[in-house]
């Protein structure tokens, strides 16, 4: 019986590791983090960004250790993650510092600095390339340098090393398009600190969706544009590129010039342009634009853009759309916590279950006296 | 052996000065849930991560831990929460109740009463004693700030219209000190009085609704019911222990595989040890 196969705990959990252990390696290959870290690319951005925690190596260690898990990798940086003192708050960064390397507008064909489409999958033909099985370190090498070769020629006509671009958004923002906005600098809050109450204010919100699952970040704004929320949007722009990182001095207030610049983190930013309703004065309607923002670690088009619209629906709560209930979509996303409690399941419940099972059997019992009192009474 | 790759008690200084810290607001306003933190643990959001982050918060090299997991010391995940504090501390560990200076428990008050030195962490899924007819955290924080416990009442009202008794299984509401009523994590019915004017200190934790609260000693804790309703625990009526043969303890309801028979026996089972140590000391075999 189940109950009691729980105990003896202690040995089945050391034989469980190590079967663990044993389906890791049982096809005698080492996997280098290294070559994780060169060749999984997409699973290291999707890690990076869930775990919220920006480091290429620990990363490729983390899916070495889950087996590419990603779910369980996540969660191995997140409880390294909090045992990591928070000692520093970045400078502010500004997304035209950006070293684009893919740029691409869905609004306007014509950007100021042109589309960039870089390095992205949505145009290849998704067949099994089968040569890859065969692929090797000489092959590699030769195309490399064919391509670096082909490359240096191009970069010698354009002049141009690091692409720093203005935003589309801007333009539209001359126009008068989109209302104007002061930037609000304040410190954000940290959710990962302080835990969130309700209402929650942007910085949380932008904080829990970029730290969302992938998956479940992708469906709730999917589920928006399909029909359960109220929002159309346009890419207004998706960039992809390098942010420069800078920390103040710890003690000193000094100029920008005394910052201390600590690295790049790769970044997918969506700025997404929703058509909205604005009334003006004397009831007269005009039609704007808003936009929704979208910002997370490595390349994670998707998933950026889906963080653009449930950032914009939660701005304009509405109880009629899920979608648009920030403690509904802020509660849900984030991966350690869903698989978690979804997990837990598999505990032994066998106390409450014991409860319930009381509970069930005195009103079935006073169901059948009810029955019997009744059938007497006939 | 500690690992020493880590800080001891896992955590950074900073991050368990702040669970402290929501820990004495919530021994101040006792049954009130404070929000918290919470960090990702080394073990799954749902398994123990709020007793956890309790415990590691509050330990010392000289305190003595028992685990127990709905009852027991060996089950398996009272196991695993036992090796990372132990991993990260190297306190001493037991399994007696009444050596331990911290008891962290999934689902079950221990049978022998807690002394005043002592803290029971119990490990809570769902804090919220009001979420069963309110989904939202912003209107139950309202309702809690206002007393309104209506909601509640009416609640096991249904039931009682429905089924002809209350139904909660485990985890039936409690009101607190006459000001919160407050989710006691799903222990059986049968440990709800043990709450009520304990000597020990009892500290909730939630991990991953980031919620610490708290029973400090001699709090007065009455469970939701009416006059002609009262509340009952789990009935073990003219059942005891085949092992030990105590009567009055919760009991495990097992089958035995040979004959299909039903037989019962003590789901804490360090105090079923104990019983069974101290009979065979009196000579009884």
């Amino acid at each position: 019986m189940g109950y009691v196969a729980v105990k003896g705990g202690t040995h089945a959990i050391k034989e469980s590791v190590k079967r663990l252990k044993y389906e890791r390696l049982q096809k005698q290959q080492v996997l280098e983090t290294e070559k994780i870290e060169a060749g999984m690319r997409g699973l290291i951005d999707q890690v990076m960004s869930e775990s919220s925690l920006y480091n290429e190596p620990l990363a490729a260690l983390a899916i070495k250790q889950a087996e590419g898990n990603p779910e369980e990798a996540i969660f191995l940086l997140r409880a390294y993650r909090s045992t990591l003192p928070r000692k520093h708050c970045s400078q502010i960064i500004e997304s035209e510092q950006m070293k684009v390397e893919r740029r691409i507008s869905a609004s306007f064909k014509d950007i100021p600095g042109g589309q960039i489409l870089g390095a992205t999958t949505d145009y290849t033909h998704r067949l099994l390339d089968f040569g890859l099985m065969k692929e090797t370190e000489e092959l590699i090498r030769e195309w490399l340098t064919e391509y670096e070769a082909e490359n240096r020629l191009n970069e010698e006509k354009l002049d141009a090393p690091d692409i720093l671009l203005p935003k589309v958004l801007d333009y539209l923002r001359k126009e008068g398009l989109i209302p104007l906005r002061e930037n609000n600098d304040t410190e954000p809050d940290d959710v990962t600190r302080e835990s969130l109450e309700f209402p929650s204010n942007r910085s949380q919100r932008l904080q829990i969706l970029t730290r969302g699952q992938t998956g479940a970040v992708t469906s709730l704004a999917y589920a928006v544009i399909r029909g359960y929320g109220a929002l159309h949007p346009t890419v207004g722009e998706l960039r992809v590129g390098n942010l420069p990182v800078y920390v103040g001095h710890p003690n000193e207030v000094g100029s920008e010039e005394d910052d201390y610049y600590i690295g790049d983190v790769k970044a997918t930013e969506a700025e997404m342009l929703m058509p909205f309703m604005a009334e003006k004065e004397n009831g007269r309607k005009e039609l704007e634009f808003e936009i929704g923002y979208g910002l997370c670690f490595g390349q994670n088009e998707t998933k950026a853009i889906a963080m653009a619209i449930l950032d914009n629906c939660l701005e304009h709560p509405d109880n009629s759309f899920p979608s648009h209930n920030e403690e509904f979509v802020l509660y849900h996303i984030d991966s350690v916590e869903s698989t978690g409690f979804i997990s837990h399941l598999k505990m032994p419940h066998y106390v409450t279950f014991q409860s319930k099972l009381d509970r069930v059997r005195k009103t079935k019992n006073s169901e059948e006296e009810t029955a019997e009192r009744q059938e007497v009474r006939r | 052996m500690m690992n020493t790759a880590y800080n001891f008690a896992f955590f950074d200084e900073g991050s368990k000065r702040e669970i402290r810290r929501a820990t004495l607001k919530a021994i101040a306003i006792p049954g009130y849930q404070v929000p918290f933190a919470s960090r990702e643990m080394p073990i799954g959001r749902g398994w123990g991560t709020g007793g956890l982050q309790l415990t590691l918060a509050l330990i010392g090299k000289k305190d003595v831990l028992k685990v127990i997991d709905q009852g027991s010391d060996e089950s398996v995940n009272a196991v695993s929460i036992k090796k990372l504090v132990s991993d990260t501390t190297g306190v001493q560990l037991t399994e007696s109740a009444s050596e331990a200076t911290i008891i962290q428990s999934r689902h079950r008050i221990p049978e022998v009463p807690l002394k005043k030195e002592q803290i029971l962490v119990l490990q809570v899924p769902l804090p919220e004693p009001l979420r069963y007819f309110e989904p939202s955290e912003h209107e139950t924080k309202k309702l809690h700030a206002e007393k309104e416990y209506s909601g509640a009442w009416l609640m096991l009202f249904e039931q009682i219209m429905k089924y002809g008794s209350m139904t909660t299984g485990a985890d039936h509401p409690v009101m607190v000190h006459d000001r919160y009523v407050m989710a006691p994590s799903p222990i059986p019915r049968f440990d709800n009085h043990k709450m009520d004017e304990n000597e020990a200190l009892i500290l909730l934790g939630a991990g991953r609704e980031k919620k610490v609260y708290a029973v400090p000693p001699f709090t007065k804790i009455v469970s939701l019911d009416f006059e002609d309703y009262p509340f009952e625990g789990e009935s073990f009526e003219g059942k005891c222990c085949r092992l030990c043969g105590s009567e009055g303890v919760f009991l495990d309801e097992l089958i035995d595989e040979g004959t299909g028979e039903t037989y019962y026996q003590c789901n804490d089972t360090g105090y079923c040890y104990e019983v069974l140590n101290k009979a065979e000391k009196a000579g009884v075999n």
